[in-house]
């Protein structure tokens, strides 16, 4: 798993189409994600990025267009074999499983490989990816804590942690620092940038603050087409278009940004 | 000693206390009520260890993994028919002959070919736990993989709990119909079903089925699986989504709870009323299996097993005292525990227990555990 990719582009999709009854929610998405960068999809609200991100990981159907990881085509593929090939993801309200511990939560994640019958032993003790993980997330003080008690912080990184044990090649975040207070943004924000060191990153968000610091591309997406395609920060803030999008349906990216973070 | 060895010595002093439960639980039911109850009584206390193993499953399927089975008459059918065929062909001295009921009614002039491996205790026996295995991993698959879940998971299997009744009280011909099978005059091992000292065998039978069944549901719910199962039952896309197949997961413990409903209803047909009938199958058992680990607890396993006990005996005391009432009571019960104890009898005595310790040592280990852990 660890020999060096062949391609450039590690998620190339093409022609993406989602029609929901009529409304096309995605209308012919071109989107290429390169080896190990951090990559933003951004776009106001309704601009289809999170059905880009379900169509990825297998949980919307698509009706046109090709999604090829590591130039093996996605489409037809089953959610947990799309796990398997080493694409992760995180959902815009973290989820995690609270009636389990902060611990077993990781173990789940890191074991998400064993047979039904490993499955059906008895844990003993924790691996080193549950380690590490519990580590990079600052979460080992509550190791032994139902998921449940956690603050919202506490569980978007405890989702991205069990993320991290499964030492995908891809990592989709939806969302990562909606709602969150600016301490804990720049926690995430850590996490991360040590992420960004182990896997690629496509990351929905709306914080340009945060896009600022982290993002390595930008792609902007609205009414379910491509704005933007993959360009810099700096390329994407002066471009008119974008800000007419923002500015036009009544916010302006900085603005936004300042409510989210307020 | 051995790591596996070990692994079975308690290492917590919670551990050391369940144990201790359990063993207390094990004398009580093999010694103590052998001595104490009557030979009527104690054959009645057998078939309710048979329906402790049905709310066994119950837990699993429904208190850990959020699958709600209203049909699970349809699984404990399955097992008892299929003993109670074996049993009612060596009540007439086997194979050629005829069962009873259809010499009786004259309905049938060979043996029909779904009753001739039956003849067969090892065929029946494994039948009555493949088949409601192999039904319900069937349709778990179909169910589960078409996301169908909630409340219409709960509607179908009820659906097909009533259908198999109604499949049942069709086929007079071939197996007696709403009349059943009697088992009464038959024997099995040896063991004469009518007979109090071989009865007092039944039981224990009954009772090692159900610890076994027990302690493999511990393990179960204890393992990686059972953590799997809870996951799934709170968060389904996440588990999908960290790679693993929540249909698979699903099915194994909807198939689980089909199998223990199996050997339940194998226990059930050598003990007690000795009968099983489409009334003892259908839509209204099914529910009452239900009422039984709601009281006891849906998460936890000692809960249900409690449950299905209590409920049972509660249920013999007050029908024999005023029959009338019974119904009364069980609907009273049943609002009583969903208003007040959601948890059942597990949750109250988990709560009573944190008190208990909180006391004793001023509350610093009193963290309530979970109502899971009081499995």
């Amino acid at each position: 798993m660890s020999e060096p990719f062949l391609i450039d582009e590690l998620l190339k999709i093409r022609g993406l189409e989602v029609d929901f009854d009529g409304f096309k929610a995605v209308d012919g998405v071109d989107l290429d994600v390169k080896v190990n960068e951090v990559h933003f999809l951004i776009g106001p609200n309704g601009a289809g990025k999170t059905t880009v991100i379900d169509c990825v990981t297998g949980m919307t159907k698509p009706t046109e267009g090709s999604i090829r990881f590591d130039d093996v085509e996605l489409r037809g593929k089953k959610e947990n074999s799309i796990v398997k090939m080493g694409i992760g993801r995180t959902f815009q309200t973290a989820s995690v499983f609270e009636a389990l511990t902060v611990e077993e939560n990781l173990d789940l994640a890191a074991s998400f490989r064993f047979s039904m019958l490993k499955l059906l032993r008895q844990r003993r003790g924790t691996t080193d990816a549950v380690e590490r993980a519990l580590e990079d997330t600052g979460l080992t003080d509550v190791r032994d804590k139902p998921a449940g008690t956690l603050s919202h912080g506490q569980k978007q990184w405890l989702e991205i942690g069990m993320l991290l044990c499964q030492d995908p090649k891809l990592l989709l975040l939806d969302e990562p620092v909606a709602g969150m207070s600016p301490e804990e943004r720049t926690r995430t924000g850590d996490l991360i940038r040590l992420t960004a060191e182990r896997c690629t990153v496509l990351c929905v968000e709306h914080d340009m603050d945060f896009l600022r610091r982290f993002a390595d591309r930008v792609t902007v997406m609205d009414e379910g087409k491509i704005l933007k395609a993959a360009s810099t920060v700096a390329e994407v803030q002066a471009d008119e278009r974008v800000q007419e999008i923002y500015i036009g349906k009544g916010r302006g990216i900085e603005e936004q940004t300042q409510e989210a973070g307020a | 000693m051995s790591q596996f060895a070990k692994s079975f010595l308690p290492s917590t002093r919670g551990e050391w206390s369940s144990r201790a439960t359990f063993v207390g639980v094990a004398i009580l039911f093999l010694f103590v009520f052998p001595a104490w109850l009557s030979d009527s009584r104690l054959d009645l206390m057998s078939s309710y260890v048979a329906y402790a193993i049905v709310a066994l499953g119950i837990a699993i399927a429904w208190g850990n993994g959020g699958m709600l089975v209203l049909g699970q008459g349809l699984f404990f059918g399955l097992g008892a028919y299929c003993v109670a065929m074996y049993l009612a062909l060596v009540e007439v001295g086997g194979a050629p002959n005829l069962p009873q009921f259809m010499t009786l009614l004259g309905s049938q002039e060979t043996l029909p070919a779904l009753w001739k491996p039956f003849n067969n205790l090892w065929f029946a026996l494994s039948a009555a736990v493949i088949v409601p295995v192999a039904l319900a991993a069937t349709l778990g698959t179909l169910i589960f993989r078409s996301r169908i879940r909630g409340p219409y998971f709960a509607i179908l299997t009820q659906a097909l709990a009533g259908a198999f009744g109604i499949l049942l009280i069709g086929n007079i011909t071939l197996i007696n119909g709403t009349n059943g099978i009697t088992t009464s005059f038959s024997e099995i091992f040896g063991l004469k079903l009518a007979e109090p000292e071989d009865q007092k065998v039944l039981y224990t039978i009954c009772v090692i089925a159900l610890g076994v069944a027990f302690l493999l549901s511990r393990q179960m719910l204890k393992s990686r699986y059972g953590r799997l199962l809870l996951a799934v039952r709170d968060a389904e896309d996440r588990v999908r989504f960290l790679g693993y197949s929540a249909t698979k997961i699903k099915v194994i413990a909807f198939a689980t709870s089909a199998g223990l409903a199996g050997v339940a209803g194998a226990l059930f047909v050598l003990v007690g009323p000795k009968i099983i009938s489409p009334a003892s199958v259908g839509i209204i058992p099914s529910i009452t299996m239900v009422v039984w680990v709601a009281v006891g607890g849906r998460a936890s396993l000692a809960g249900a097993i409690a449950g299905a006990i209590l409920v049972n005996t509660a249920e013999f005391e007050i029908s024999s005292a005023a029959p009338e009432y019974w119904l009364y009571f069980q609907g009273a019960l049943f609002i009583g525990v969903v208003a007040f104890a959601p948890q059942g009898l597990a949750g109250a005595a988990t709560w009573l227990k944190s008190k208990i310790t909180s006391r004793g040592d001023s509350g610093a280990t009193s963290t309530a555990k979970p109502v899971e852990e009081a499995a």
